[in-house]
Formats: C-alpha cells, structure tokens, sequence
C-alpha cells in the first residue's frame, strides 16, 4: 500500500516536471507557427535554425561568455582558496561573508546594482559587461566546491614535496592539485551551468544588440516566438541529457563490471 | 620562514579581493547612493518612504502572500518525495535525483512560457477539458498560474537539500527510536523532523528568496497585470527610468531577504539544539 502510493506519488511529480518540456519538444515539430493549432509535423524550424544568423549569434554569445567567464572564476577562486586558508580567522570570516553576498542577495538586486556601477562610472553595456557580472556571480560556486577539498586535503604531503625538495609551486601542483581536482571540475561546471541559465543578471548588463539564449527568447516573448527557439532548446535539452546520462552512470555501470571481472 | 610564505600565499586571495571590492561592494554601495539620494541631488528618505505607496505596497504584500505560499506548497511536495527517494536503493535514488535536475536544464524562460501553453484559454488543459465536454477553467493571468509557475522552477531547490539531509541519517536512529516504543507517526515528528531542520532551512531560503523577488514569472504568467514587487523594481529601471525610486525599493527588498535569513537562523540554532 505505501510503496504502491509512493510510485503514484513519484509518477504525479514527474509527469509534473516533463509535461510542459514534452510540450515544448512538440512545438519544435510543428509546421505551424500557431501553438494553438497542430499543423503536421514538421522539421522546419530546425533547419531555419542554422540559417539565422541572430541565433547563432546568440547561441555563440551564451556558450563564450559561459567558458571565458567560468575559466576566470575557476582560476580566481582556486587562487582566492588557497590565499583564504592562509589568513587569520577574521580575515576568513570576513572575506567568506563578502563572497556570499552574490549568493544570497536576489538575482534583481545583483544584476541592478552591476549596472547601476557600469552607468555610473561610464562604462559602456555591452558583451564585456556581461562577463564581469557572469565572475562575479561564479566565483563564490566554484569556492564553495573548492575550499571543502583544500581544507581536507593532507598538508603533510604537500610539506613532505617540499622537503624533498620540491619548489611551493611545484608541490602545489604535484600534490594538491590533483587532491582538489574534483573540487574544481564541478565548481567550473556549476558555475557554467549558472552562466548557461542566466536570464536575470544578464538582462540588466546588457548592452543593446548583445543577446543570449535567455534575453532573446524574453524579448521575443512579446512578439511571439520565433519555434526555433524550441527547437535549439530541445537540441541543448538532448545533448545536456546524454552528457549526464553518459558521465553520471557509465562510471557506475564501468565498476559494476570491474567488480564482477575481479569475482 | 613559514609566517612569509604565509603572507605570500594570503597575497593569492588578493585579486578576488580586488574583484569583490569592485563588482560586489562597490555595486552594492551604488545601491544605497541611488536610494538614499533624490535625482537632483541631495539627500532623502523619500525613495525607501516609495514602499508606502498604495500600488508599491500591494505589489510587496502580493510578493510576500505567494512566495510565502509557493514556499509551503514546496516544502509539503517535497518532504514525502525526499522520504521516498530515501528509502529507495542508492541506485534507483540517484536515477530519480538525475530526473529531478534535468529539467533545470531545459532554459528556465521556456519552461515557464510552456506552462503558459498549458494554462491558455485556448491551451492545452482547455482543449483536454472541452474535448471531454467539461466547461473551461481561467487558469493563465491569475495568481495561482503564478504560485504554480514558482513552485515548478523552484521544486528542485526544495527536494535536493532534504534528500541530502535525510540520507545523512542512520537508519539506526529510527529503529532505536522504535525500540524506544515510537510509532511510525512520532519517529516522523519527533527524530526525523529534528534531524531534517538544516535542510528545510536551505530548501526554504533557496526557494522563498527568488521566489519572493521574481519578476520573470509575474510577467509570463500574470500577463503583465499581476504586479510583484520585482516587476515594479524592474519598470523603475527599464521603463519609467526612476532610478532612485527603484534603488529605494531594491534596499527594502534586501532588508526583506536579509531578514527572512535571520528569522530562519534563529530555527536553526534550535534545531541543532535539540538535535544535540
């Protein structure tokens, strides 16, 4: 009885979760722009995808901005790591606090009071505005993967590479790089995905002509969407599906059958 | 020897610092220059004092009713599906958590204009209700398509941090509560809710803080006639180009968020308390 309703219960929520996507994977087939009518299917809409140029543009803004921007956050915030576990307690607290603010404060408030600053002190909105806002809101994810590494890592290794004879530089790369690694990998993909779904922040430091995915999509909102736009999102929704299916289990099933070969 | 390389090691924060200082702290001052200073210059209480308003206020009480609302109806969805999740096996739990995080990856915009799909007068939900001669329902443009559209983009914030709290807690704990003489009802209210506290506070503050400041949803759910108090915050900027009221409104905003913060950490002190 309680297992026959917690599988009711999981099916309501996941029916829940997908049936809109499903719905917007449909509309990506439909040779009708309407959403209101089914008009056959159709594969239009994803071949008017390659051939618009303001897409692409918008497809190749998000993913740069999303790379340059969780590339600088992850070299600041491993660097920023080590810096803070060298410093006195209050030091420490005190720069942990500034690097939650980010974090907590609402996504309106961080994207006005970014723009705010560009405007104030003359800088002109544009694709480079975009970056600083996308560091700034990443580095505190990729800390907050790092620094729970870098406080259980050994030092004794690392004190150990140097006396051997090893530079500072050296151990550090030699010995606990490869101990925070995962650390980093999922800070920079965290911090990715954030600059990947963005909509908020982005909105506010942009400037005119400059779009991504998200900004395109809410100004179209107004005009009707173009179907495209559900057909490059379903393509992102399937390829980010494969990359977690094959990343998340194909480990898991890889030792399962380690295991057994070592039965 | 070791106090120098210290010192140079602690120099490696500096350029994050130096980032902090001029994209977190610098912006955030800017905040506070704009709300306390009127457009001629000079300053005034007048932008903060905005809030009172009648259209303002509405917008702010209307913000807090639903967020506050969406938060409940998260949490009640949530707990169960987390209980579930926890009582499957590692594998299958970790195939349900996949199912729960993919949809985050379908664009957040998308997935709210597609429940505005579903919810139209001449929507999907419609369509299904005319089709089996059923009368139709106003669903799109009313606060509960927006409570709904909140508590879909937010669901997920809700049901990780729990999950991730119930599955930190030995099974042995239940069955010496059980020994102790605890039906299923007891264990429930007086171990399982205990041991859960700090993840109902995470889950609490990732969904109420956006949830309480959104101005997307509003827009694509309420059909832009449904005001919350980030939407009013956002025509200050982008249409009505009243940057001070708008920066006035941003710090009542925060003093909100800051305060819900300090509410729920008052919970948790107890929480861990009496888990002690």
């Amino acid at each position: 009885m309680k297992k026959a309703f917690s599988k009711v219960y999981l099916l309501l929520v996941f029916l829940f979760l997908y049936v809109p996507i499903v719905i917007m994977m449909a509309l990506s087939f439909n040779a009708s722009k309407s959403r209101a009518v089914w008009a056959g299917f159709s594969t239009k809409w994803y071949e008017e995808l390659w051939r618009s140029a303001s897409i692409m543009d918008a497809v190749k803004n998000t993913f740069t901005i999303a790379l340059i921007s969780s590339a600088a956050a992850t070299v600041l915030g491993v660097l920023a790591c080590i810096g803070i576990m060298a410093m006195s307690r209050r030091g420490k607290t005190v720069t942990m606090a500034v690097n939650n603010i980010p974090l907590l404060n609402a996504d309106i408030v961080t994207g006005l009071s970014l723009m705010l600053t560009y405007v104030f002190f003359g800088i002109s909105l544009g694709y480079g505005t975009i970056v600083f806002a996308h560091i700034t809101f990443n580095v505190p994810y990729v800390i907050l993967s790092v620094m729970p590494r870098l406080k259980n890592s050994s030092r004794s290794t690392y004190e150990a590479a140097m006396d051997l004879g090893a530079s500072p530089v050296r151990a550090f790369f030699a010995v606990v790089m490869p101990e925070i690694m995962p650390g980093i990998v999922s800070g920079f993909l965290l911090s990715f995905s954030m600059s990947i779904d963005d909509f908020i922040i982005t909105y506010f430091t942009k400037g005119a002509g400059v779009n991504t995915i998200s900004t395109m999509i809410y100004t179209q909102v107004r005009r009707g969407i173009v179907p495209s736009m559900y057909a490059l999102s379903t393509i992102l929704f399937v390829l980010v599906m494969v990359l977690l299916l094959i990343t998340n289990f194909a480990p898991a099933a890889k030792s399962r059958d380690d295991s057994k070969k070592g039965k | 020897m070791s106090d120098r390389r210290s010192t140079r090691r602690r120099l490696l924060a500096g350029p994050y610092i130096v980032w902090m200082v001029l994209f977190t702290l610098v912006p955030l001052a800017m905040i506070f220059v704009y709300g306390f200073t009127a457009p001629q210059g000079g300053l005034t209480m007048a932008n903060i004092l905005a809030v009172g308003q009648k259209e303002n206020l509405k917008a702010l009480l209307l913000s807090l009713k639903l967020s506050l609302l969406c938060t409940v109806i998260c949490l009640l969805l949530a707990y169960p599906l987390a209980m579930i999740l926890r009582s499957n096996t590692k594998s299958s739990a970790s195939l349900i958590v996949f199912i729960f995080i993919l949809p985050m990856w379908m664009n957040f915009l998308l997935r709210t204009l597609a429940w505005q799909i579903l919810l139209e007068n001449n929507g999907v939900i419609n369509t299904v209700l005319t089709f089996f001669g059923l009368p139709k329902a106003k669903m799109i443009n009313t606060e509960g398509a927006i409570v709904l559209g909140m508590v879909y983009n937010y669901l997920p914030f809700m049901v990780l941090p729990l999950y991730n709290v119930l599955t930190k807690i030995d099974d042995s704990i239940f069955e010496a509560a059980r020994d102790l003489g605890a039906n299923s009802f007891w264990t429930f209210v007086r171990v399982t809710v205990p041991l859960s506290v700090p993840g109902i506070i995470s889950g609490i503050t990732m969904v109420f803080v956006p949830a309480l400041t959104t101005f997307v949803i509003s827009d694509l759910l309420g059909g832009g006639k449904i005001l919350l108090i980030g939407n009013v915050i956002e025509q200050k900027f982008t249409t009505t180009y009243n940057w001070n009221v708008g920066s006035g409104l941003s710090i009542v905003l925060m003093i909100f968020v800051i305060g819900s913060m300090a509410v729920l950490q008052i919970f948790d002190k107890d929480g861990e308390g009496t888990a002690l």
